[in-house]
């Protein structure tokens, strides 16, 4: 009660401030050229206000509070304490708090962290970024606001959704808001150095450490939902094309060609409008996820059911957004045509264009299999979905060229270069043709594409392990991101190439065989458990080398009323054996599915080597 | 003559939107070639022609219509106008239950016997996928 009370007026005062702020910044901007203290200060205040509202929420989820709507739409009682905290944020209302917050964070961080830079260029951006902030705050107490008071007070509540009860999803969403929102800070940055032409080398500089973070963040956190719905969702795999999955991998993408745009400006002062322009789409991607998301247009299989009126808002904010990064766009930047500086071909601008036109196409393609469909609908009144196909035909083919250019890419020089250790380049792209061959080979499947991606993929890891005992290699950071992406590929590979699928329905005591494999359903047991009852089912799987006991789960969750399968999953080092059963309408026959599934865990560990190549960036001062 | 700096941005700029045209024509294509139509029971009796592509069939499970067998699962996908068959073998997904939404993505065989090679998941109890909402608003 209090909790909610205190929660929702700390979001009014921290609204009020945002104005607060807004005015003493423009009076700044006219006036002097200090920053006033006074700004640091509220800004400091709107923080720790939309805090105290967000910790009210929380208070009152652990306290099962049903007279907040939000509660009690979202917890239960016999939920465990972990999952009523991570309720918080597993709803739209929470999540979108939780958004607001880092948004107040990431402006304070800014305003703390940029002392150094102009004092105008700190008071414009902080303007953008309160005119977002002043967005949010809106979005939430108009359309979805946490503290929503109900009386009659329930007596219990209705539940969180069990698929969401689960570790990796608790951190899912905060991990990938951090992602989201540091790319706000990009946006406001991004207009405010525009308007005063401050698009240089300095600029890159600073902004670096944020496009960094954000990527960071970004990538972790598709990294954890991925790990979800391979074990929670019992999908059995790492990525489904799902629009959900999609919208955040445009930003991503987006994020990913800015970062290697920014090297370029902090080198050679090169792409300034190309910077504007990826900045502001990576931050339109973001905010496109969260609408496409959250207003329940998109055809997901895993949409959750919400509410059309709040996708409304989004998508009006986000057309303000961008008509006013346009006019800033047009009217601000003005092209130095003047001091163009010369490209030469062989060179690492080259290679970065390259770098980016790929990156571009991958996007295009994303965008248009997700938004293609909606607009098919709306248009037409046509259902349609694209699966995985589409993406696939479109994008590995791609992926060979865009491995060997990135093999090569790095080690070119600024401005002209010509390429050193031909000879060994060349060495090297034999040996992983043959590699590729050697290990492809005794598998039907699309034997050339096969051989062909392999030895690309093999082609940028043995250069890349080779530079990483080369003592010339001054860019760890990018060795060990560029690393960790061939490994990627080499393990999505592989994991595709030698993956083996077993579906059939058993009743206990039946077995299934094929080939030299045995799947024997031996045992069933029921437990009750605090919030569910579980029914554990337990599997030997025999082959002549070797014997596996698995044990998947059926979970029969009390409030809401919903069934979750538990994959069992044994993880060794070179595959997975996952095995999961579901239940048809209480018939004496399961539903088993088994899976093995070659290098999951090396797909996990590259991309971690992928953010800890980003890590070192961040961390690493003198690079290059 | 142009200077060498004109040509080499001339060569961009052609370069650029070569790339360009070609993979707008690539996903324009692949698009054509991959989309997944989704219909309901109704949509189907209505068909002129049953090709082999792919599509999605939606509707409610019909009462009583579900069979296991050990290497298949029956049931009856309905709009409360027309309905089909559907013959699948793979996992089912947890909410996958008389009497509830489902959309089913496979073959036509006929105009009432479909064979799916996947039923998609649905995570919330509450949530009816749009078109299956749509093709039951319909009738």
């Amino acid at each position: 009660m209090l909790a909610s009370f205190v929660g929702f007026y700390s979001l009014i005062f921290g609204l009020g401030i945002s104005l607060l702020i807004i005015f003493f910044s423009i009076k700044n901007f006219k006036k002097s050229n200090i920053l006033d203290s006074k700004i640091l200060t509220f800004s400091f205040l709107q923080m720790f206000l939309v805090f105290v509202s967000f910790f009210g929420l929380i208070l009152s989820f652990i306290n099962s509070d049903f007279s907040n709507e939000t509660v009690f739409n979202n917890s239960h009682t016999t939920k465990p304490l972990f999952y009523k905290i991570s309720g918080t944020w597993g709803n739209h209302e929470g999540s979108l708090l939780l958004w607001l917050l880092v948004l107040t964070l990431f402006i304070f961080i800014f305003l703390v962290n940029s002392k150094n830079q102009l004092i105008k260029y700190r008071i414009l951006t902080v303007i953008f970024q309160q005119i977002i902030i002043i967005g949010f705050f809106i979005f939430l107490l108009k359309t979805s606001n946490p503290f929503s008071y109900l009386f009659p007070i329930p007596e219990e509540g209705l539940g969180l959704n069990p698929i969401l009860q689960d570790p990796a999803l608790a951190i899912h969403p905060p991990i990938l808001y951090l992602g989201y929102v540091g790319s706000s800070i990009i946006f406001s940055s991004v207009l405010a150095a525009t308007t005063l032409n401050y698009i240089n080398s300095n600029w890159a500089k600073h902004i670096k450490g944020w496009v960094l973070i954000s990527w960071i963040f970004l990538t972790l956190g598709i990294l954890l939902g991925s790990i979800w719905a391979y074990y929670e969702l019992g999908w059995g795999g790492f990525w489904f094309w799902d629009p959900v999955e999609n919208v955040s991998l445009m930003p991503w993408l987006a994020l990913t060609t800015l970062f290697h745009c920014i090297l370029v400006l902090e080198k050679r002062s090169l792409f300034k409008s190309w910077i504007i322009i990826l900045s502001i789409a990576t931050f339109t991607l973001s905010m496109c996820g969260t609408f496409l998301v959250r207003s329940g247009i998109l055809n997901s299989v895993h949409t959750f059911a919400n509410d059309p009126g709040r996708g409304l808002f989004i998508l009006s904010f986000l057309f303000v957004l961008i008509f006013i990064s346009i006019f800033i766009f047009f009217v601000f930047h003005k092209s130095d045509n003047k001091n163009f500086s010369p490209i030469f071909f062989l060179s690492k601008e080259t290679s970065i264009v390259i770098n980016n036109w790929f990156m571009m196409y991958f996007l295009s393609v994303v965008l248009i299999g997700t938004v293609y469909p909606i607009f098919l609908d709306v248009l037409s009144s046509q259902k349609i979905s694209v699966g995985p196909p589409f993406y696939h035909k479109l994008i590995i083919p791609f992926l060979i060229p865009f491995l060997i250019f990135m093999a090569i890419g790095p080690r070119l020089k600024w401005i002209k270069s010509e390429l050193k250790n031909k000879l060994s380049l060349f060495v090297l792209l034999i040996i992983s043709v043959l590699a590729s061959i050697f290990i492809v080979k005794n598998f039907e499947t699309n034997y050339l594409l096969n051989s062909i991606l392999v030895g690309s993929a093999f082609y940028l890891f043995f250069i890349t392990v080779r530079d990483f005992f080369s003592k010339k290699t001054k860019k760890l950071s990018q060795n060990m991101a560029h690393f960790g992406f061939s490994l990627l590929i080499l393990s999505i590979l592989f994991n595709n190439i030698f993956s083996n699928e077993i579906i059939t329905n058993l009743k206990v005591g039946e077995s299934y065989k094929v080939d030299n494999l045995e799947i024997v359903f031996d045992d069933l047991t029921k437990e009750n458990k605090k919030n569910y009852v579980s029914y554990t089912g337990v599997f030997s799987i025999k082959d002549e080398n070797f014997e596996n006991i698995l044990k998947p789960e059926l979970r029969i969750y009390n409030q809401p009323n919903i069934i979750t399968s538990e994959a069992d999953i044994k993880v060794t080092l070179f595959k997975d054996n996952f095995i999961t059963i579901n239940n048809v309408q209480n018939e004496d026959y399961f539903n088993v599915r088994y899976l093995i599934k070659p290098f999951m865990l090396w797909i996990w560990i590259s991309v971690l080597l992928i953010t800890f190549g980003g890590l070192i960036s961040l961390f690493n001062k003198k690079y290059e | 003559m142009y200077g060498r700096k004109v040509k080499l941005r001339f060569f961009f700029i052609i370069l650029f939107l070569f790339s360009l045209i070609l993979s707008v024509f690539l996903i324009l294509k692949s698009l054509e070639e991959n989309v997944v139509y989704f219909q309901s029971p109704s949509d189907i009796q209505l068909l002129e022609e049953i090709k082999y592509k792919k599509i999605r069939v939606g509707g409610m499970v019909k009462e009583n219509s579900i069979e296991v067998s050990s290497e298949k699962i029956n049931f009856i996908v309905t709009d409360f106008k027309n309905e089909i068959s559907v013959v699948y073998s793979g996992v089912v997904p947890n909410l996958f239950a008389e009497g509830k939404g489902v959309v089913a993505e496979g073959y036509l065989k006929d105009r009432s016997f479909f064979e799916a090679t996947k039923i998609l998941a649905k995570h919330d109890e509450n949530y009816m996928p749009p078109e299956v909402n749509e093709a039951l608003k319909e009738k």
